[in-house]
């Protein structure tokens, strides 16, 4: 993937963004195109967009998103459309550390609601907000992220913390830099 | 240990849950130890007819857990196997049906399992690329084991193109998703696997004529893959003789809600659900048991009673007004508002739409926003006409089962509790259950 094109959808000149994507990410987005047959690398955009993200500690901008478009030769409406239908990319700037508590049934049934509450409370923020100091992201109400059994639960960053109660959050919470 | 427990001891963990009684379970040599890759070792080295392992898994009445319950076997025959064209596996561990937490265990402690299911599968259908689409929030834990474990098979010379000499091929790839329920829809699932949004496919074609990259395709789930290795080490007799008629063999059933140890836990299918109930403390607090949803919060809610009546199995199952799905059972007691429970689902499939099917795009909001109307004490009594109404013109109007898994919780929801909305609605919010409890309390 090392040839590099200056040439937009429609034969624009454009200048090129390849320069945005880390040494480490275009390594991460060529180990993922290797895994398909040659001319579907399209089918790395949702690995391609996570390393991105996490390049920009959390968030895409719609430079980066072109860069991936260009990196994987795609039309970037189709590096777009992607990063706005999975929930966990981001297209606005957002603080470091995701931090999504599930909501849905097991949980809601085990006092997720009220954990949610008390999360919002604690950091002064409202679900899908970022606290001042850039350090946590509260992501929107959560959808069941299949820890059932260990409801409440909730994930930081990739991490699941389950069995949860208001303290345990707040340790958690208070220990993220 | 309880007379429950002792009932059920040698009944437990028999199958993709057996090494978990073992130290580092999820190791190539523990799983090894328990005649781990014995039958992909015998497929490389005997290479007999394709046809007759698909004989096989049909004859062991393996049907899909992933919810809809198709047999495994029969999904297979239908991949073109003679055909010389490129055919891909897929393995579905997008698990994201709520209540259901099994095949994140199966990806952490037996990921080999899920391997040699695969290899398995590649060979009976003559496929010699795989796909594992694990869900994206998984990338914390399950995909580093099934990632580590996929190393260790390859390491080991189990993977890879002409394995152990045999002239056979089969590569397995990992993949990621990035946070869509509906990835979980298998021609949603393919086109995720494609790089784009997972929106289902209209069917037909279907995957095994046209699926990923347009080349045939079969998609199965986790626990139907990590099953098939000890169904053909022990015979697919054994595995019958597990279960009642039509529904053979095993189910990990994940219990969660309002009960005093939630777990996943194997065991036959056909058991009853108040032993289920019971291997897992029972309701929490001693409390009375009002609701269950006994197959992931797609499936119809059953009233308590009659689930203390219902054995896990299909037919009972079914027969109780429900479907077994995943085999995740959401346990509710008496202190529940079910208008709270069912405005949340509601928002649950608001949520994940993907938005291609206007019935469903539009009408999973509109129920969603009626139902807050209850809540907040704004409703009417004729609302509830229109909300099932809503609900109705949704069911099988949609081009995947998305549509009907929003419609049955609240059809299901009104046909057994109805009396909760009405009182919601006649009483400016209030909830019957703790207006009830308060009145108990007094």
């Amino acid at each position: 993937m090392s040839e590099r094109s200056s040439v937009g959808v429609g034969g624009t000149q454009m200048v090129s963004k390849l320069s945005l994507l880390a040494e480490a990410t275009q390594q991460e987005i060529d180990h993922w195109v290797a895994k398909f047959p040659p001319g579907r690398q399209r089918s790395a955009s949702l690995a391609a967009l996570r390393a991105a993200q996490e390049q920009n500690q959390g968030y895409l901008t719609a430079d980066l998103m072109d860069a991936v478009a260009e990196y994987l030769k795609l039309p970037p409406v189709q590096v777009y459309e992607v990063a706005r239908f999975y929930s966990m990319f981001e297209t606005h700037p957002c603080g470091r550390h995701h931090v999504s508590i599930c909501t849905n049934i097991s949980c809601m049934l085990n006092g997720g609601e009220e954990l949610l509450t008390h999360a919002q409370r604690k950091l002064g923020i409202r679900a899908n907000q970022s606290t001042p100091d850039g350090r946590i992201f509260l992501k929107e109400e959560q959808e069941c992220l299949a820890a059932c059994t260990g409801a409440p639960m909730m994930m930081v960053d990739h991490v699941f913390h389950e069995h949860l109660t208001p303290e345990k959050l707040d340790a958690i919470l208070d220990e993220l830099k | 240990m309880s007379d429950l427990e002792s009932k059920y001891a040698d009944k437990m963990n028999l199958l993709v849950f057996e090494p978990l009684k073992l130290e580092r379970s999820w190791t190539l040599a523990t799983y090894r130890s328990i005649g781990g890759y014995d039958v992909w070792e015998r497929l490389l080295r005997e290479k007999p007819e394709r046809g007759t392992i698909i004989d096989q898994v049909k004859a062991s009445g393996l049907r899909g857990r992933g919810g809809a319950g198709f047999p495994t076997g029969t999904k297979w025959s239908f991949m073109p196997r003679n055909s010389p064209v490129q055919k891909y596996l897929v393995c579905n561990s997008d698990e994201s049906e709520p209540g259901t937490c099994h095949d994140r265990d199966i990806l952490r402690y037996n990921p080999h399992a899920v391997i040699e299911g695969l290899a398995i599968a590649g060979y009976a259908t003559n496929s010699t690329v795989a796909y594992n689409y694990i869900r994206g929030e998984f990338l914390g834990e399950p995909v580093p084991r099934f990632e580590a474990a996929l190393a260790e098979a390859y390491a080991a010379g189990l993977l890879g193109k002409n394995v152990q000499g045999s002239g056979i091929d089969f590569d397995l790839h990992t993949f990621v998703g990035a946070g869509a329920y509906i990835c979980g829809e298998e021609t949603g699932l393919l086109e995720s696997l494609e790089g784009k949004p997972g929106k289902p496919r209209n069917k037909p074609p279907f995957p095994a004529n046209f699926g990923v990259f347009g080349a045939p395709t079969t998609v199965n789930n986790t626990l139907s893959f990590a099953s098939v290795p000890t169904i053909l080490r022990k015979g697919p007799a054994w595995f019958v003789g597990l279960g009642p008629p039509n529904s053979a063999g095993t189910m990990i059933y994940s219990v969660s809600g309002h009960v005093a140890k939630p777990r996943n836990i194997e065991l036959p299918l056909g058991i009853p659900f108040a032993d289920l109930l019971a291997l897992c403390g029972g309701v929490r607090g001693g409390r009375k048991l009002k609701a269950v949803i006994p197959g992931g919060v797609s499936v119809p809610v059953v009233p308590g009673e009659t689930m203390l009546k219902t054995n896990m199995d299909y037919d009972s199952v079914k027969a109780a007004g429900s479907a077994l799905g995943t085999g995740a059972a959401i346990v509710m007691d008496e202190s529940t508002c079910m208008v709270r429970v069912l405005e949340r689902v509601s928002r649950f499939y608001m949520m994940e739409s993907c938005g291609q099917c206007t019935p469903c795009r539009e009408g999973t909001g509109w129920m969603n926003r009626m139902l807050k109307r209850v809540l907040a004490g704004q409703s009417s009594r004729t609302e509830l006409g229109l909300l099932l109404d809503v609900a109705n013109h949704i069911e099988g109007h949609t081009i995947c089962a998305f549509g009907d898994a929003s419609a049955w919780p609240v059809q299901s929801f009104l046909k057994h509790y109805r009396h909760e909305f009405e009182y919601m609605i006649d009483h400016g919010g209030r909830s019957l259950v703790t207006d009830g409890l308060g009145a108990q309390a007094a």
